[in-house]
């Protein structure tokens, strides 16, 4: 685990003094050693290049060991990334090694959102780091810090110059992780084709402003075989898990009709060039510069989001908790306005929509007593025509009384009459 | 490879020349010997389309299949200009003689293919250009004046596949789909000398079975007859197997064991670009140039320009169907027969002339009916 490093500052009241005698306490290093080797070290690479390019091969023979992959398809249809995770030990040092890959890189016909996934990714892993730093009860030292400290690129040995996709995707990239470009399946490029490639390759990255990572130079001991390694970059490596014989010895190889290629040979790739620098030498330089460079931006940028700073508008520092209770209450007040806001907006409508059934309601009213004087009307009517009805009925019954008493009358008299007649008839 | 059948025939012709002359001697056994003269006389074209990702290649093949330098003041763009970049078509015509025989070769290159963030459809300008080579070809033939056709028509296309891959990719697959059924599509594995022999065959295996797989048709060779003496049918049977061709290209004469050969120098050996054990390019070679370049020509010509004309010619009348059947269904006239579709009829004058007496029929029609509605109306008003 990188520690937080203490600047010491040539402080003014601090003057600096010689021992009389050997005091111990340059076992210092040796107590820090001996605490990382207890509790083991942890590294995480990301290896993104196209499939088949020879990402899990090359992983395979740098670390001596056989990480069960299996072949990917080409016909994926997104970028994805695959995680794996192993101990490793070697002699009493314990390493917790995270191998992420790229599927499906660069085989999509459309490119454009090819980066984003392996961004997504690197901004989880800083995510989940941060929220652990901003726990009330947090333990960083137990904490398998999953942060991608270095990312192989593979360039396809096209001999000509960069890819686009490379080109974009490694800008996404630079500052947020380590980049080590490295140009993979070197064994199809001759030596002075290499000499061009490796020039163009980093005139393209300058020209574009993508900074890829640089051995450091301040410690003089590896200075010295740091800066000739910087100059190699980008390594052009082969990989191989298969042992050919040559000599008496044997050795990692690819066999050709026209010759071996060895892995281990300077002459023939920079394979060997890349495992010291990536592993042996700078390692803890890649964890730290993830940790204080890398990790930092993102800290910074992602507070800034949520409304931290550094300094309030008078520029007198403010702490972190300060500026988060004050975001709190902010945040309270805000969500008391809003309550409040909605809360009035029920009431109003409430009282919108009352009136309006209110107005209903009037109008229902009045229907109706319309409705009810139209009926009232109406029956008055038929009362009348039913009186008239009536009338018309007993008048015309006392007629037809009359009638048939006239009747009865007149046919007493004609009966009388014809009587008469008969009687008169007979006389 | 140097015994061609081709020559054997010739030369046996010449053999019985001597013998029986005087029997039952006619003598059109010389008809091959006058094709040959007049072949020479007139020199053949060749027209070669090479298409693949950038940096596979290509321009240091084709200078090694034809032996000139082709690709002289060539710029590259950077990785910068070429996120947005697309495919652009040049042609590159050149003029080679060998014992007498002339070769117009043209080279049709694509660069920019696959080469931008975002590839969809790039296969799109390639495929418009073989079609306009074909259309301009179907125009010269159905002209009037036929003397000086050019023939520019693609005769055969080299796609290049990427070894770096575990087989084809979406880009390979799409493109030659897209082709198949215009063009010879000869698939080369490109620069083979990133793979070991085995992986070399566990890689065309797998890339045979993906091309059957999706349906891509690419370029058959022709099938020997039984006739055919062993060792022709076992390099035939070879040459069939060699699918795709694992290729090296060079331009460059190195020494190998005391020889000068076209190769590239590694420190762990020399790669010799015209050894057979190392790469299959003097298979290619010999199929591309020696053997098979008339018979693409033939297929080119018989399957893949018949197969535009036909299609041509089926949209155009399918096209002029059309509208009648859109003037059946809108007015109810008697005057509509079918016109017989002539079987010489790959003539557009006749086409067009066809289609504006239609017309002018059409426009007959319409005033045919107004006439009758005025009088129609003009009957109510009264």
């Amino acid at each position: 685990m990188a520690s937080s490093d203490v600047a010491l500052l040539p402080d003014k009241g601090v003057r600096p003094l010689s021992l009389a005698g050997h005091v111990g306490f340059d076992s210092l290093p040796d107590q820090l050693v001996n605490k990382s080797i207890y509790q083991g070290f942890c590294f995480n690479i990301l290896c993104i290049g196209e499939t088949g390019i020879g990402k899990s091969t090359l992983m395979d023979t740098l670390f001596n060991t056989n990480f069960e992959n299996f072949e990917s398809s080409h016909f994926e249809p997104q970028v994805k990334l695959r995680a794996q995770t192993y101990d490793l030990q070697e002699s009493n040092v314990r390493l917790r090694l995270t191998v992420v890959n790229t599927v499906g890189f660069g085989d999509q016909m459309n490119k454009q959102e090819s980066y984003q996934p392996v961004v997504d990714y690197i901004d989880k892993q800083f995510e989940s780091y941060l929220q652990e730093e901003l726990k009330i009860k947090r333990s960083l030292h137990n904490y398998h810090d999953s942060r991608v400290h270095a990312c192989l690129y593979f360039i396809s040995p096209s001999g000509h110059s960069l890819k686009s996709l490379d080109l974009v995707t490694m800008k996404k990239l630079d500052s947020k992780v380590n980049i080590i470009p490295v140009i993979a399946k070197a064994d199809t490029i001759s030596k002075s084709e290499l000499h061009k490639f490796k020039i163009k390759i980093m005139s393209e990255l300058v020209s574009n402003g993508v900074q890829i990572y640089q051995f450091p130079l301040d410690d003089e001991n590896v200075a010295k075989v740091n800066t000739t390694m910087n100059g190699h970059l980008p390594f052009a490596v082969v990989g191989s898990t298969e042992e050919v014989s040559v000599g008496n010895k044997m050795v990692k190889a690819r066999q050709y009709p026209w010759g071996v290629v060895q892995v281990e040979n300077e002459n023939h790739c920079d394979f060997v060039k890349l495992r010291e620098m990536l592993i042996c030498v700078n390692m803890e330089d890649l964890r730290e510069q993830t940790h204080t460079r890398h990790y930092e931006l993102y800290r910074r940028c992602k507070l800034e989001e949520m409304g931290f700073k550094d300094t309030d508008p008078e520029s007198k520092p403010v702490s972190l908790q300060e500026t988060y209770e004050a975001k709190r209450q902010e945040f309270l007040v805000e969500l008391q306005k809003r309550e409040d806001e909605m809360r009035q907006m029920f009431v109003q409508r409430v009282k919108e929509k009352e009136s309006e059934l209110k107005d209903a309601e009037r109008e229902l009213q009045g229907r109706f007593e319309q409705l009810k004087r139209l009926h009232a009307d109406e029956k008055a009517a038929l009362e009348d025509k039913r009186r008239l009805l009536e009338e018309d009925q007993s008048s015309f019954s006392k007629r037809r009384a009359a009638a048939q008493l006239l009747q009865a009358q007149s046919l007493t008299a004609n009966g009388k009459k014809d009587k008469d007649r008969k009687n008169s008839g007979f006389m | 490879m140097e015994n061609f059948s081709s020559n054997n025939r010739f030369r046996s012709v010449f053999n019985h020349d001597d013998e029986d002359h005087g029997k039952d001697y006619v003598g059109f056994a010389t008809l091959p010997n006058q094709v040959h003269r007049k072949s020479v006389k007139k020199g053949f074209d060749f027209t070669l389309m090479v298409a693949g990702e950038s940096g596979l290649g290509k321009s240091t093949l084709v200078n090694s299949l034809f032996l000139t330098d082709l690709y002289k003041d060539r710029k590259l763009l950077n990785a910068e200009e070429r996120i947005t970049q697309t495919v652009e078509i040049t042609k590159h015509t050149v003029d080679i003689e060998e014992k007498g025989v002339k070769l117009k070769l043209t080279i049709v290159d694509t660069p920019g293919f696959g080469d931008a963030v975002n590839n969809t459809e790039c296969w799109k300008s390639v495929a418009d250009y073989i079609d306009q080579q074909f259309e301009q070809y179907f125009r010269d033939e159905s002209g009037l004046n036929r003397k000086n056709i050019q023939d520019n028509r693609v005769h055969c296309c080299l796609y290049f596949i990427s070894p770096f891959g575990h087989g084809l990719r979406p880009l390979d697959v799409e493109f030659m789909k897209a082709l198949h059924e215009k063009v010879n599509i000869v698939p080369v594995l490109a620069k083979a000398d990133t793979l070991t022999p085995s992986e070399i065959e566990k890689k065309k295996i797998k890339m045979r079975e993906e091309i059957e797989l999706c349906g891509i048709k690419i370029y058959q060779f022709p099938d020997c007859d039984s006739d055919e003496d062993e060792e022709f049918k076992q390099q035939d049977l070879a040459l069939k197997e060699s699918i795709p061709f694992a290729v090296i290209g060079s331009n460059i004469v190195v020494e190998a064991k005391g020889k000068k050969v076209r190769g590239r120098q590694y420190p762990w050996g020399i790669v010799e670009v015209e050894n057979a054990a190392h790469c299959d390019f003097v298979k290619l070679r010999n199929m591309l140039v020696r053997t098979h370049m008339q018979d693409l020509k033939d297929v080119t010509r018989e399957t893949h320009y018949e197969n535009y004309r036909a299609q041509c010619i089926q949209s155009m009348t399918r096209m002029v169907v059309k509208e009648r059947n859109r003037n059946k269904l809108t007015r109810e006239s008697g005057t509509d027969f079918p016109i017989p579709v002539v079987p010489g009829a790959g003539d557009s004058e006749t086409e067009k002339l066809i289609r504006e007496k239609d017309e002018e029929l059409r426009r007959m029609q319409e005033m045919l009916l107004r006439i009758q509605d005025q009088m129609h109306t003009q009957k109510d008003a009264y």
